[in-house]
């Protein structure tokens, strides 16, 4: 099953309120996706422990029902 | 061997070492085929473990990164990120200061 880019912001802003999420559907299957997200809560994490956030926010979803994600995160 | 020892022997003994899917001359994933074809343009010897091969060892390096997604890549026994990560890091120029201060090149 795949994911929506509502339900992906969903799970995202979740966790993290402010964020600022842009998603695009890379081949329009609701399986390939990139996510620019935006927040406060990354400043002064690197850029695993951000990334670990957003697979947090996705609840286990990531390389299951959400086959792939390219993530850009930054602070703000 | 218990996985997690087989990983850590992998990881230990391989300066530079990428879990992916696929062989390095045979990628079978875009992300995987992205952070092979950067060390490549770096020149980098690097280990480049099949986890396709065997599912233990694929949900192994999952748990002991904890992180979800192949490929992964270790530094001298440290994880160093994913395909979105190394891209970044190679980008910026950052990812070939690391290899520098970690004497790989």
């Amino acid at each position: 099953m795949a994911l929506s880019i509502k339900e992906i912001k969903k799970l995202i802003t979740d966790l993290m309120p402010d964020a600022t999420i842009e998603i695009k559907d890379l081949v329009g299957d609701n399986n390939h996706y990139s996510a620019k997200i935006t927040s406060k809560i990354f400043n002064g994490k690197s850029k695993i422990e951000q990334h670990k956030l957003v697979y947090k926010s996705l609840q286990g979803k990531m390389g299951n029902e959400l086959h792939a994600l390219s993530i850009t995160t930054e602070g703000t | 061997m218990e996985t997690k020892e087989k990983l850590t022997n992998i990881i230990n003994s391989n300066e530079v070492c990428l879990f992916m899917k696929g062989v390095p001359e045979a990628p079978q994933c875009g992300f995987s085929m992205t952070v092979s074809k950067i060390l490549k343009h770096l020149n980098i010897n690097f280990k480049g473990v099949n986890v396709l091969e065997d599912e233990n060892l694929r949900q192994g390096i999952k748990e002991l990164s904890d992180w979800p997604t192949i490929p992964q890549l270790y530094i001298k026994g440290e994880f160093v990120g994913g395909c979105d990560i190394i891209k970044e890091m190679f980008e910026s120029g950052e990812l070939k200061k690391l290899l520098e201060t970690k004497k790989i090149i």
